[in-house]
């Protein structure tokens, strides 16, 4: 337990030559599934099945089935839509901020976390395109030339939303296959099988670890991690904007921006923590994905964690020193209204728990950062439920009170959105590497010439 | 082995400082059309080989700036231009919330510009079918292996020299690389002919399917699917089998009154004209008497029917007897007809029937003038002009 912060942690553990690196990353895709794997994948299949029950209600019989109703007008679907877009931005953090900072402990952790960016960013676009319970008309979303010679409206939120959310799955796509590329030519070469070999061969382009091609692939990552960063801080920014540029007191505050992005790496972090934590033991990752990275998350996870408690803070603090009878009401009718026992699970989840990330001895152990995230993310998930619905729920009018209840349907989108997910992260370890096999090796030790220096 | 046409000579080394040692030989060999393969990026090997800086950020540059271009000039063209609108009480041109699209394109059309760019425009991908694939050296480099390999079109190449300079270098393996024999193709393979097929009935079945019958699986019949009867179809609840349905008996269309003399064949019909005869009025008047009445009575009402003999002439407006009539008379004939004439109830409405009317009586009043109220008239014309 004794760990020497003042040097550099070695990134791979148990001195593992480049050969042993291909073959224990490789190990998944090389072998057929086994029993586990059939059994995860039945669990996290039926969840799914539940929302597609769940959703074809909803398109049979429009949104009637889902517990919103006036006041209330907003309520599961927006929550789990910020929700999901924020588990996504982890990943572009780790693989794009971390690598601008040099961080090479990111290596281990990156590929996984891109790829539970792109698919919690399908499970977030889920729900703007079922909200309104006619699916077909999504495509008015979109600014093309239409019969009705009429443009989408280029200054609302919900239009920047659009922009937003789709650049950013399209940019985390791209990034992810590029930084697939070299992997992909590492699995042709390996590969044993012609269907295999044919496969790999086309995603690999024809990738030849040509220096002359690596001199520009370093380029363009670090291009692309160059626009990734204020991408990530934006799409966050412009989903807050859905809130904060209307005028209803608890979302009309200039805090939404940085307090939104700052709890997206919170939940994200939380999600990467615990998905990593079963997928290095399954698959015997331990001496790539280390405790030493498990541990610099969790110190990430308690500073944006410490950030989101400011940020509740500073919200009752404005409502107080604002003078504004509405604000203050929101936001007493908040912790002490009919929500509170929503509060106070995401204060107690989002703000305290965390706080024992302070003690080495927690951070470091399996079990009890395994509790933590989990917490984090019910915590999470309950921030956005707190936000949306209590603001809504008491109207300026106490004649338009309401208190909203999720209906059946409601839980069976949520429920399918996770199942959707998890299907996507378990088809994802059997078919591609979990790990960037051509970063990692870059990482260990004696990869880099001896008299260049590493890092110059 | 002489029909194959050689690529390059290619040697493994099995540690990067070997790799790099061997780099600057080469170089000081003066060979230039040389290539490293190596499983990751090796730093400083840009300064080895003498790399220039890649020139790739110049597509970043332009591709982003002409998405912000391209953004902004559209949101101006589309909100104040194509169809302007004022929304929340913006400009047309609000600028602050046009930045976070203009961001977001900037970045979309950047990153796909550099990766695409990068992918063909530098790497001349996809190229599955270079001479270095499917070689043991490929398999060893993407592995854990460092190599290095001068191309047999280098102005310097020589098969021994080379070989002879990586066996100094203690290269652990040296290798000819050949360009693949090419087996020629086939249009006419039966495979290749299968697939065509197959993949012209997948395309063709898929969109038939989605474009008419997935389309108008409910829910998503576009609301034509309603539960109530249509005027044409069949009823099953009513007894006479009708979708379409008569109004009760006696109801009354919403607007309608009756015309309650309605019975009655030449009645002095106390109705009096409740429009004013202003110009207004009378050009309405006019309207209406050349559209519906002018065909039979002639535009002057004189009884000079247009329509040659083939409906019996009316008898002239200007008689002394319709002179002489009440307003409300003239409106029952008008309503219910008289002789010949049908009624016209239906076509015309109320206030045009008596806006008619005053038409008439106009009509009248110019055809049989008196020579003084010729000349006072166009006295009233001339102090009005003067004025």
């Amino acid at each position: 337990m004794n760990i020497d912060y003042s040097q550099e942690l070695p990134v791979v553990e148990g001195r593992l030559t480049l050969a042993d690196i291909d073959r224990l990353i490789a190990k998944p895709l090389d072998e057929k599934p086994d029993r586990k794997f059939f059994m995860a994948l039945s669990v996290t299949l039926t969840l799914l099945f539940i929302g597609v029950i769940s959703v074809t209600l909803l398109f049979m019989d429009g949104t009637g089935v889902w517990g919103l109703n006036q006041p209330v007008g907003w309520a599961f679907d927006i929550t789990n839509f910020v929700f999901w877009v924020g588990i996504g931005h982890a990943g572009t953090l780790i693989s794009a901020v971390l690598y601008l900072l040099r961080q090479k402990w990111r290596t281990g952790i990156a590929r996984f976390a891109e790829a539970m960016t792109i698919f919690a960013v399908i499970c977030a676009g889920i729900f703007p395109v079922i909200h309104t319970g006619r699916p077909w008309l999504a495509g008015y979303l979109l600014p093309y030339p239409n019969q009705h010679g009429l443009w989408v409206n280029f200054t609302s939120p919900l239009v920047w939303d659009v922009f937003a959310v789709s650049t950013y799955f399209t940019v985390s796509l791209v990034f992810w296959y590029v930084g697939l590329i070299p992997d992909f030519g590492v699995l042709r070469d390996r590969a044993s099988s012609k269907i295999k070999k044919t496969i790999y061969s086309i995603f690999s382009l024809g990738w030849r670890n040509s220096h002359r091609n690596w001199q520009h692939y370093e380029k363009a990552y670090m291009l692309l991690a160059g626009f990734a960063t204020p991408l990530v801080l934006s799409v966050h920014t412009i989903v807050s904007f859905d809130f904060a540029v209307s005028i209803i007191p608890g979302w009309h505050t200039t805090i939404f921006p940085p307090y939104f992005v700052a709890g997206a790496i919170f939940s994200g972090f939380a999600m990467v923590v615990t998905v990593l934590i079963f997928v290095r033991k399954v698959f015997d990752l331990e001496e790539i994905i280390t405790l030493n990275h498990l541990e610099k998350m969790n110190k990430i996870i308690l500073a944006t964690g410490s950030m989101v408690g400011y940020a509740y803070g500073m919200e009752f603090f404005i409502a107080w020193y604002s003078g504004n009878p509405f604000e203050q009401f929101v936001f007493i009718n908040r912790a002490f209204g009919p929500y509170a026992w929503a509060y106070w699970i995401m204060v107690s989840c989002n703000v305290f728990i965390p706080q024992l990330f302070w003690i080495k001895k927690i951070r470091r152990t399996i079990p009890s950062m395994l509790v933590i995230v989990i917490l984090v993310n019910v915590g999470m998930w309950f921030e956005r439920f707190v936000i949306t619905v209590t603001s809504l729920h008491r109207d300026f009018l106490p004649s338009s009170w309401g208190y909203f209840k999720p209906t059946l349907v409601d839980l069976g989108v949520l429920t399918g959105s996770f199942g959707l997910f998890f299907t996507l992260v378990l088809l994802f370890t059997k078919t591609l590497p979990v790990v960037a096999m051509s970063e990692i090796k870059a990482v260990a030790d004696g990869a880099q010439p001896s008299h260049h220096g590493g890092n110059h | 082995m002489k029909d194959k046409k050689l690529f390059g000579l290619a040697a493994l080394f099995s540690t990067p400082d070997e790799l790099v040692h061997a780099v600057e030989k080469v170089r000081e060999a003066g060979y230039e059309k040389y290539d490293v393969h190596t499983p990751y990026p090796i730093h400083g090997m840009d300064n080895t080989m003498n790399l220039k800086p890649s020139k790739l950020g110049y597509i970043t540059l332009s591709f982003g700036l002409s998405g912000a271009a391209f953004a902004l000039l559209f949101m101006y063209w589309a909100m104040s231009k194509d169809y302007p609108m004022i929304i929340g009480g913006k400009p047309f041109f609000a600028l602050p919330a046009f930045i976070p699209i203009t961001f977001e394109v900037t970045v979309l059309f950047a990153t796909l510009a550099t990766v695409i760019g990068m992918l063909t425009f530098f790497f001349k991908f996809p190229s599955n079918n270079h001479p270095l694939h499917d070689t043991p050296y490929m398999k060893a480099v993407s592995g854990d292996k460092y190599g290095i390999c001068i191309e047999a079109d280098d102005k310097a190449f020589g098969l021994e020299k080379i070989k002879s300079l990586f066996k100094e270098l203690h290269s652990t393996d040296v290798s000819e690389i050949y360009f693949p024999v090419l087996e020629p193709v086939n249009l006419f393979d039966g495979k290749f002919l299968a697939l065509l097929v197959v993949v012209a009935l997948l395309t063709s079945g898929v969109t038939y399917l989605s474009l008419n019958k997935l389309l108008y699986v409910s829910p998503f019949t576009w609301m034509m699917t309603q539960d109530k009867d249509n005027v044409q179809t069949k009823s099953t609840f009513f007894a006479d089998g009708f979708g379409m349905r008569r109004p009760v008996e006696g109801t009354v269309a919403r607007g309608f009154i009756p015309y309650e003399y309605k019975g009655l064949i030449a009645p002095i019909v106390p109705l009096s004209n409740p429009l004013l005869p202003t110009t207004a009025v009378l050009n309405q008047g006019k309207k209406r008497f050349l559209t519906y009445c002018s065909p039979c009575h002639g535009n002057f009402g004189e009884g000079d029917s247009r329509l040659r003999g083939q409906f019996p002439n009316p008898p002239s407006l200007h008689s002394e007897k319709v002179r002489g009539w009440a307003d409300g008379n003239i409106y029952h004939v008008i309503s219910i007809g008289q002789n010949v004439m049908p009624s016209y109830a239906s076509q015309i409405s109320r206030d045009d029937r008596w806006a008619i009317i005053h038409y008439i009586r106009a009509l009248q009043k110019a055809k049989n003038a008196s020579p003084t109220e010729i000349s006072e008239a166009k006295k009233e014309n001339s102090a009005n002009v003067a004025k």
